[in-house]
């Protein structure tokens, strides 16, 4: 019991001085003065509560019928002629309300990007690090298909998936992990390749520990900090490659709409004046994806030694 | 330096293989392409003899002979719904989409190097931070999005600008193209303004991370004491050296143009090849799908091929091995 204890106080001690250490790092001292990055971070933190408590502060659920009225279709955002306080962005063709919407479509779409780039750092790193670790065979063969993979822009093997998979979820999970794998993977091989050198790798491998623990114990925790820049802009680019996919009708399904998926619906009805029912929900989906990209830039820059 | 382009060749010979087998076999495991072609009210005795005509009894390994041997006659099978030839339905429409993406290409890289040239020479300047941050918001800005605001502010609100097609087109030489006429060029810029946007974000990044390499180094110093302009530095003594990333990125992003043009198509109803994929993936219009992915592909894997051709004429130091 007390063992227990004295465990769980050295680690919350440990995790303290983790902190003090990052509030006195270089990186936290820089980030302080770089007005993008925190502007970023403000951006992703609206953008999660908005995903996460956001259905409770908003008039209505867009996809229960009970709470839409047709009767209140086509209504101007509140600043307009005829808008509604009630609905503050407007409405669509039928009266469900935009900004309704929209936090329900960023549920999605943040969904999807954050789903997607798990599944492929998880897949990509294994991947990586069994290449670089292994060698031989195995790694030219996960090579030779990253390589042929690149050849390819990234929207359109995904298109192709969809088109043959058909809408839906988990299948767009399916076809972001198939295109998003590859980058960790050349990212971790490399970062392994430089790491088996390394003289404390020679002393865990005397020692005789199986291959599983030196990958996953002793190196991945040293590769892992190089996947970290690429996760983060990952979300943003898988954000924008769903909703492109949705745009095209192959991405998510009519019934659980992200937002890309609500720029299309509202793309059927701009030519009749109803400009707001497609240009909030893209707008949205700049803010999300460029405050992902402005706080991934800047960490790219910092833990890019090369730049300094 | 042969014997690099015959290794090349091989390699890029290999990778189409790989495609074709993927492609086909995908393509066998979804759905019934039978069924897409009888009538809806077809005896069962009709429907066998369709897939005996078709080929489609005999086991997959004969069925991919058989579908290779079509492909280097360049016979990949009719469109269900325009009944004539699928790859001649893709050829058809093609000068129209590279039109667009060459056309976008030019916009991007007349912009992007000089604004990128600057932004690496001088990175304190604020106009520099300011061009950063606006190419960030270029990389973030859904493209459709992009489109459709194109759209409505310059052909619904303003009306300018048309909306859609590719207005008046003149034959050159068997091409058709609709550049060179006036109409033709207005109905141009807005869809070429919207697929350029991405790219000429990231060629300015790369521009200015190259450029601020390259501006530390010592050749720069010295070019600067000999007392040249700095516009000879920058543009002739940097950006030189800077190139070689861009290009092969540059090779990447052509390819990144080409698939977005199916966006850019579908939404400016531009009668390309995107537009048919995308009619056709609704349609499932399978045989069409099939050839523009291979036509598709044979498109990237040249424009590799002479990427990496391209990097021993800029730099010869690059060793081939």
């Amino acid at each position: 019991m007390t063992k227990l204890k004295i465990g769980v106080l050295s680690a919350s001690v440990n995790a303290e001085n983790k902190w003090s250490q990052f509030l006195q790092s270089e990186f936290y001292f820089n980030y302080k003065r770089n007005i993008a990055a925190i502007a970023g971070t403000i951006l992703i933190i609206l953008f999660l509560l908005m995903a996460t408590v956001g259905p409770l502060l908003v008039p209505q659920n867009p996809y229960n019928l009970q709470e839409i009225s047709i009767l209140d279709a086509y209504k101007p955002p509140a600043w307009a002629e005829d808008g509604e306080l009630r609905y503050l962005l407007g409405t669509d063709s039928q009266g469900r309300d935009i900004l309704s919407s929209i936090v329900y479509g960023t549920r999605v779409s943040l969904f999807i990007g954050i789903t997607g780039m798990l599944f492929s750092c998880i897949i990509g790193t294994v991947l990586g690090l069994v290449a670089g670790f292994f060698g031989g065979k195995i790694d030219s063969l996960i090579m030779r298909i990253a390589d042929i993979q690149l050849s390819f822009p990234a929207t359109l093997i995904a298109l192709f998936i969809m088109s043959i998979s058909g809408r839906g979820i988990v299948n767009l999970l399916i076809a972001l992990t198939l295109v998003g794998w590859v980058i960790y993977a050349r990212t971790v091989r490399g970062a392994t390749l430089a790491e088996k050198k390394k003289e404390y790798i020679e002393a865990v491998k005397v020692i005789g520990l199986p291959n599983y623990k030196i990958l996953f114990k002793h190196i991945l925790p040293n590769v892992f900090t190089s996947t970290i820049v690429i996760a983060t802009i990952q979300v943003g680019s898988f954000v924008l490659t769903e909703a492109t996919l949705s745009f095209l009708g192959v991405g998510v399904p009519v019934t659980r709409p992200s937002l890309g998926l609500l720029v299309k619906n509202g793309y059927d009805v701009l030519f009749s004046g109803l400009w707001w029912a497609s240009t909030f929900p893209g707008l949205f989906i700049m803010l999300l994806v460029f405050g992902i990209n402005m706080l991934g830039d800047f960490m790219r820059d910092e833990l890019n030694p090369r730049l300094k | 330096m042969i014997k690099y382009i015959f290794k090349r060749f091989y390699h890029m010979i290999l990778v189409l293989f790989i495609v074709s087998i993927i492609v086909f076999f995908v393509m066998s495991f979804t759905g019934d392409p039978v069924l897409m072609l009888v009538p809806l009210d077809a005896t069962q005795a009709q429907i066998d003899a369709a897939r005996i005509e078709l080929g489609l009894d005999q086991p997959l390994l004969v069925q991919y002979g058989i579908f290779l041997k079509n492909l280097l006659r360049g016979d990949l099978g009719n469109s269900y719904a325009f009944k004539q030839s699928a790859i001649k339905l893709i050829i058809e429409r093609m000068p129209a989409t590279f039109e667009l993406v060459v056309f976008s290409i030019i916009i991007s890289i007349f912009l992007a190097i000089p604004l990128g040239v600057y932004a690496g020479a001088y990175p304190k300047k604020r106009s520099s931070k300011t061009i950063m941050l606006a190419s960030l918001l270029g990389i973030s800005l859904p493209n459709f999005w992009v489109g459709m605001m194109l759209i409505f502010i310059f052909a619904v609100q303003l009306q300018v600008m048309p909306s859609f097609g590719r207005g008046d087109i003149i034959e050159i030489v068997g091409l058709r193209l609709s550049i060179l006429t006036k109409d033709g060029l207005k109905h141009l810029i807005l869809p070429a303004v919207m697929l350029s946007i991405q790219s000429m974000a990231v060629l300015l990044r790369l521009t200015r991370a190259g450029m601020m390499e390259v501006m530390k180094q010592d050749f720069i110093k010295f070019a600067r004491a000999k007392g040249a302009l700095t516009r000879t530095i920058l543009f002739k003594h940097a950006l030189k050296n800077v190139l070689i990333p861009v290009i092969t990125v540059f090779g990447i992003q052509i390819g990144k143009i080409i698939a977005f043009a199916t966006v850019t198509e579908t939404i400016f109803a531009w009668p390309g090849m995107g537009k048919l994929l995308i009619d056709s993936i609704n349609r499932s219009d399978r045989p069409v799908i099939v050839a523009y992915l291979l036509v598709v592909s044979f498109i990237f894997v040249c424009l590799n091929f002479f990427v990496d051709l391209m990097y021993t004429f800029i730099d010869p130091r690059i060793d081939l091995r």
